[in-house]
């Protein structure tokens, strides 16, 4: 006796397979195989930039907070380098080595996440995730003891930084930067051999480097399919161009590939901190710009390399202190234009993994 | 100069573009090309598969209410050659607007499109998913556009002014405009620039 088979759907969510931010997707299945896939956002929408345009371009830095809430450090840095280069602001030299300091901080802080969470779906349930909270944790101590926030930080300026860090705050940096290569063997070691964790990510969620350039892919899902491209090399902005650090990138393009450049990063960004922690030097951390900032008529498209990849903001100016136009190029929505092609033909556990791997920021998508 | 420090003068792009596809190039400035709306795919195709600009990635795509038009404005880059086109397209129907999609040539532009459709309300012809992103199917209207909140009585959205600027008192505040924050007085009121005294 045949039974015919019948597609069916099946809804996940609205929640994140791994419950961070909330996030619905429309499966319909044939068996084990997906035929279709649809992504229904929009749960966290809170009109970010019909919001900013009402608002001065300094009112508008916590709202970049909220969207990327785990790189806050990043898009606050993004929005402030695109106001600066829309008003022509200068920035002073210890507060660019500050924003480097930070927005890499961000960067370990996130990939901790992105990988922890990741090595989550994938099924080694929450012990590799708390191994690298309890970096995270210390990073976030930084922020606070800097800024007195942990993840909603508001601490770019426009022209600067708002606080010097706090003495306490370098022999805690130099610690953390001491001991993260050995942290990072360690997550390493948790995962690298696992033969469990080795069949769910390789060759699961393939990208082809041609796909990822023409979907629009960036960041760590651009380069684990093998695209050396980081906006800190390609158009570096603060102090980067004095750093010394490697862009590593995958080979085939897998789930594995993406996790692997995130481990890497992170190795980097220690690079990185070490480098600015030799260099920084004294000095003012902000530039004083005047309370009343209306730039000239005029459009900017700002760009950071974040955690997510490249981040962009794109400011129209009319000459009122509000932008006329403030866009987000927010790279966790972007990155999932390659969904359907990810998905479609796999089964449902390894489609789970390979959006795990897109790293993918709710508050980021909706805005 | 707000021009991102690889992005290709509007001239030379205008130029090549232009001479490649007779008549698409409408406008042009340092920074930007326009292109004829209808030839935007054809414009955008020729960028991503000339060998001097290989635009090979939409970067960005967004749209800005002009209130008499559109304007839809793509960043388009070359991971080779490290530089940025910009280009932009011209809506000039405000009530019923409607572009080609950038989705043949560009596979990323299937969510940012997307957004556009949903948050400004213009509509792209040959998406092959035009539905709405963030907001739901029905809901009235299109934020982004200026005059989503319907304010009347020659009233625009946006910032006029500073919080608690007076405004008869404009061209004082005007003059104040370089004051910085240690130089302001205390009483101004919070962290505006207020002239009120």
């Amino acid at each position: 006796m045949t039974t015919a088979n019948e597609p069916y759907v099946l809804n996940i969510g609205p929640q994140h397979p791994s419950t961070h931010g909330v996030f619905r997707l429309r499966v319909v299945m044939d068996g084990e195989v997906i035929r279709d896939v649809d992504m229904i956002v929009g749960y966290l929408h809170r009109s970010m930039e019909k919001l900013a345009e009402e608002r001065t371009y300094t009112q508008n830095i916590p709202f970049t907070d909220r969207a990327d809430y785990l790189a806050a450090m990043s898009n606050n840095l993004g929005l402030c380098l695109a106001v600066e280069r829309l008003a022509g602001v200068e920035v002073p030299e210890r507060a660019s080595y500050l924003r480097v300091i930070f927005a890499e901080l961000q960067r370990i802080a996130s990939h901790a996440m992105a990988n922890g969470t990741m090595v989550s779906d994938a099924g080694a349930w929450q012990t590799p995730l708390l191994y690298m909270f309890r970096e995270r944790e210390k990073i976030l101590d930084l922020f606070e003891m800097t800024c007195g926030a942990r993840l909603t930080t508001n601490y770019m300026r426009i022209g600067g930084v708002s606080f010097d860090p706090p003495p306490e705050f370098w022999p805690a940096l130099r610690e953390l930067v001491d001991e993260m290569p050995a942290r990072i063997d360690e997550y390493y070691s948790l995962v690298q051999d696992n033969e469990i964790f080795l069949a769910r990510t390789q060759n699961v969620g393939v990208i082809s480097a041609a796909d990822a350039i023409n979907g629009s892919l960036v960041g760590p899902a651009l380069r684990g399919s093998g695209v050396p491209w980081d906006l800190r090399k390609a158009e570096p902005y603060c102090v980067y161009d004095r750093m010394d650090f490697e862009v590593p990138v995958g080979r085939r393009g897998d789930v594995f590939d993406r996790f692997m450049v995130r481990m890497e990063e992170v190795r980097q960004s220690t690079r990185i901190l070490q480098q600015a922690i030799a260099q920084i030097p004294d000095g003012p951390h902000k530039t004083e710009i005047p309370l009343a900032l209306r730039p000239a008529p005029g459009e900017v498209y700002g760009r950071v390399e974040g955690p997510r990849g490249e981040l962009g903001f794109y400011l129209v100016s009319d000459g009122t202190p509000a932008p006329y136009r403030f866009h987000v190029r927010a790279p966790s929505l972007i990155n999932l234009s390659l969904l359907k092609e990810m998905a479609v033909g796999a089964s449902l556990p390894d489609a789970v993994v390979a959006l795990g791997s897109l790293d993918i920021v709710v508050g980021d998508i909706d805005r | 100069m707000p021009a991102g420090e690889r992005q290709l003068d509007g001239h030379r792009v205008a130029a090549r573009l232009g001479a490649a596809l007779p008549g698409v190039v409408t406008h042009v400035t340092d920074e930007w090309v326009e292109v004829e709306p209808e030839r935007v795919q054809d414009a955008l195709r020729w960028l991503r598969d000339s060998e001097e600009f290989d635009a090979a990635q939409l970067s960005d795509l967004t749209s800005v209410d002009r209130h008499t038009h559109f304007e839809v404005v793509y960043h388009l880059q070359s991971l080779d050659l490290n530089h940025q086109v910009v280009v932009k397209a011209l809506v000039a129907d405000h009530d019923q607007p409607s572009l080609p999609s950038a989705y043949p040539v560009y596979k990323g532009a299937l969510l940012q499109e997307r957004e556009v459709y949903d948050l400004m309300g213009i509509r792209f012809a040959d998406h092959p998913d035009l539905r709405r992103l963030l907001l739901w199917e029905g809901y009235p209207g299109h934020p982004l556009r200026k005059d989503f909140l319907g304010i009347g009585g020659g009233q625009t959205s946006g910032l006029q002014r500073f919080p608690n600027e007076d405004p008869s008192s404009r061209d004082r505040q005007l003059n104040r405009d370089n004051l910085t924050s240690q130089e302001m007085p205390r009483e101004a009121g919070g962290h505006t620039a207020s002239g009120g005294h």
